[in-house]
């Protein structure tokens, strides 16, 4: 428990630096919303090996700390649905034990772009933003298997390290 | 008791990844696809039409070079320069510049959108092709 614990801490606070540290390095291809989501390999490492509400906690801690530090809380909202559709998703993708640790994070890129875009149109009430969902779909993807790709190689090593007992 | 879900047998892939990877991409290209043949209307008569929480503020021409000041009630403002057929924004209140880092947009569809003052550009094809054309 106490191990867990530290853990979830030390993770969170991984996924905190990697938002800052992309935060710093934007991806500006004239489309907003394109980015490598490097907090979601923490969220995803976590999910696997600390358990469902461990990656929870940390994912919407991390969205928090960022919105009131490098972010902008008015963006919070949109981070927040990105955050949480995509979370949702995962546990669900990871459940069904269908698709491995990149289909997992795949489906994770996808719905936080989606889930970003349905609450922009909701606060902004343009529906016309449906028009990136193409190229966001297309990004969500790529970032995903990148990311995933990584997260499965991070999780075979760090398996043994971490052992969290239950 | 050690619990661990078994990360996908040492491959980072499966075949039922490379299945989803797949159908998302068909996914991406057919709403390509669809947008495209949306926004292929002739852009003659475009507007960009100016949108604060929802509602209309203004329409501008594209054909007619402006630089309109759309300010909030609280003091945040977005600048929209129209220039040789193409809407961007020059100039924001707002923290991130998503929206001044955008590309210019001239086609049917197409939006400038600044998500922390909740205000939408968007480029109509004048009265007469609007599936929900209002009069004032």
């Amino acid at each position: 428990m106490t191990k867990k614990i530290a853990y979830t801490g030390m993770f969170t606070a991984l996924a905190f630096v990697f938002s800052y540290i992309e935060s710093l390095l934007p991806i500006n291809l004239g489309i907003p919303g394109i980015k490598l989501g490097l907090a979601n390999l923490v969220v995803i490492v976590a999910l696997y090996l600390i358990g469902v509400k461990a990656a929870g906690i940390l994912s919407l801690v991390r969205i928090v700390l960022m919105g009131f530090t490098f972010g902008n809380p008015a963006n919070m909202i949109y981070s927040l649905a990105g955050g949480v559709l995509s979370f949702v998703v995962m546990v669900f993708a990871k459940k069904l034990k269908f698709f491995s640790v990149t289909g997992v994070s795949v489906l994770g890129g996808v719905c936080h772009n989606i889930g970003q875009i349905l609450i922009a149109i909701i606060v902004v009430e343009t529906v016309s933003l449906l028009y990136y969902l193409p190229i966001l779909i297309l990004s969500g993807t790529v970032a995903g298997v990148l990311i995933g790709i990584l997260a499965s190689v991070l999780i075979r090593h760090l398996e043994k390290a971490l052992a969290v007992s239950q | 008791m050690v619990k661990f879900a078994p990360p996908a047998d040492g491959r980072p892939m499966k075949k039922n990844d490379l299945i989803l990877i797949a159908a998302l991409l068909a996914v991406a290209l057919l709403a390509y696809a669809g947008v495209s043949l949306y926004s292929k209307v002739s852009t003659n008569k475009a507007e960009a039409v100016v949108y604060q929480q929802g509602k209309e503020q203004g329409r501008y021409r594209l054909s007619e070079n402006t630089v309109v000041e759309i300010s909030l009630e609280n003091g945040d403002y977005n600048i929209l320069q129209i220039r040789e057929g193409q809407a961007e924004i020059t100039e924001a209140s707002c923290p991130d510049k998503t929206c001044v880092r955008h590309r210019p947009i001239s086609r049917q569809g197409e939006s400038l959108v600044c998500l922390p003052n909740q205000m939408a550009v968007e480029i109509e094809n004048g009265a007469d092709s609007g599936i929900d054309g209002a009069t004032d």
